[in-house]
């Protein structure tokens, strides 16, 4: 992985644990869905979005929702939204 | 003098250990003002005081665990003299603002013997995670050596036996009925993606704040669902304020209230819930939040189990659930339709209302949420209603 992906992906984490504070980030499976995995309803979802819009000024039209699944997903569509 | 006492924060809290002072005396607080921090088995609340006034004296110190009705701190009023002068003030008191923490790290700083208030967060809005947490027990060893298993076993059994003892008496004294009700939710889902699908995702609004709106407004028609029984009577309400079930990570579950849900525009239900659930998490919840819903409303979400027979919180009268939503079949005029279903149920006290009143709610809230424009209708102060009863 290079360093910047490793870095975004940390940060994401980071903003995961803001909503999910027992998270740790080693035993989180990239692959997997995340809602599944940290048994996240709407509002943690959605409050999780709002953060990473609100830390990376990305645009998360709901239309895209669908396309947000794993940490991997989350990692790829930010990644390829920043500037 | 006015006695400022421990409120209940709930039905399954009869004691709290008071954490921390945010004022001293000759302090001049305001209605309102966040005054202790208190831990319940649950959490730990924001304490808001509910009268102005100069702090008189401290009476409980932070550690000490006092039960609910317990005296607090002495105020004097505006203005009442002491031995001393009148009341200090030149000089208002400081707005301290407390960072929130995460149970989890509200613990495990128990576990360490440090203050987790004292503690710098990293986290959102500052909050202070298990890591500033960790970080801070690095820097400073641990003052106390004790092992840390058992506080958090302390914690997990603390609460449950609160819970028990609510739902046993939720169980033992009210007669419960219950009704329920498949709601089509087509309409009331197309409308939120058309006023969605242009809004920034701050301002986007989901099928939670539109359920719980539904819940107000159909309430108008059926007050003997929404308030409290005390003393052998009902004692309705005359505003709205929604209990919304919140579960914990790690077990258990809060209802803070959503004061007067009946007068809000939408898009402030949406915003209220969003930030409820955060606080709720991060343990930041707010005494007059815990004390006062009178009625609570339990939603599985999309992830949860098709429907919820809810049990009620006494002293409230009822408990509105909602299963997750679905695709599931649906005849309409003789024909086959897959639709986006929801079961709407209720649980109501058969000492306040019949089978009847309550089937009348459920007809209401899901005719109501066939009209999802009526329900985003701002309407922003209790004289002017959303919507006019029939």
């Amino acid at each position: 992985m290079k360093p910047e992906r490793q870095a975004l992906m940390r940060e994401i984490v980071t903003l995961l644990q803001a909503i999910a504070p027992e998270l740790e980030s080693d035993t989180l499976e990239p692959q997997r869905p995340l809602r599944q995995q940290l048994d996240l309803d709407s509002m943690d979802w959605l409050n999780f979005l709002v953060s990473l819009h609100q830390r990376f000024k990305v645009e998360i039209p709901e239309s895209d929702y669908a396309q947000l699944v794993s940490l991997n997903d989350v990692g790829d569509y930010v990644s390829a939204r920043l500037v | 003098m006015i006695d400022f006492k421990l409120p209940s924060l709930g039905a399954d809290m009869d004691e709290g250990t008071l954490l921390s002072w945010h004022v001293q005396p000759g302090d001049r607080v305001k209605r309102g003002q966040v005054v202790a921090v208190v831990d319940t088995s649950k959490a730990a609340v924001d304490v808001e005081i509910w009268n102005d006034g100069v702090v008189a004296e401290l009476k409980v110190a932070p550690g000490e665990k006092v039960p609910v009705g317990t005296v607090l701190a002495t105020l004097r009023e505006v203005g009442e003299m002491t031995e001393s002068g009148p009341a200090r003030q030149t000089q208002p008191s400081p707005v301290i603002t407390r960072h929130p923490v995460s149970p989890l790290a509200r613990k495990r700083a128990r576990e360490l013997g440090i203050d987790p208030d004292a503690v710098s967060g990293t986290g959102a809005q500052g909050s202070v995670t298990l890591a500033d947490v960790e970080a801070a027990a690095q820097v400073r060893p641990a003052v106390t050596g004790k092992p840390a298993e058992p506080a958090a076993v302390d914690r997990q059994k603390e609460m449950r036996r609160a819970i028990a003892a609510a739902m046993s008496r939720s169980k033992r004294e009210i007669p419960h009925y219950y009704l329920s009700e498949t709601i089509p939710m087509a309409l009331a889902l197309a409308w939120l993606q058309e006023r969605n699908k242009d809004l920034p995702i701050t301002e986007r609004i989901l099928p939670a704040a539109l359920l719980i709106k539904a819940v107000a407004l159909a309430l108008q028609r059926t007050p003997q669902l929404n308030g409290f029984f005390r003393d052998g009577a009902f004692q309705p309400s005359s505003t709205v304020h929604a209990g919304v079930a919140i579960s914990l990570r790690g077990g258990g579950l809060v209802a803070p209230a959503i004061h007067a849900v009946e007068t809000l525009p939408l898009m402030e239900v949406m915003s209220t819930l969003g930030d409820l659930v955060r606080r709720a998490r991060a343990g930041s919840l707010r005494s007059s939040e815990m004390s006062d819903p009178t009625i609570t409303i339990t939603n599985l979400g999309d992830q949860g189990a098709e429907a919820v027979f809810g049990v009620i919180y006494p002293p409230q009268v009822a408990l509105v659930g909602f299963g997750s939503m679905a695709l599931r079949p649906w005849v309409n005029s003789g024909k086959l339709h897959a639709l986006p279903l929801l079961t709407a149920t209720l649980a109501a006290d058969h000492r306040v209302s019949d089978g009847h009143q309550g089937a009348l709610f459920l007809v209401e809230l899901r005719d109501l949420l066939q009209k999802p424009q009526t329900l985003a209708q701002a309407c922003t102060t209790p004289e002017e209603p959303c919507r006019n009863p029939p």
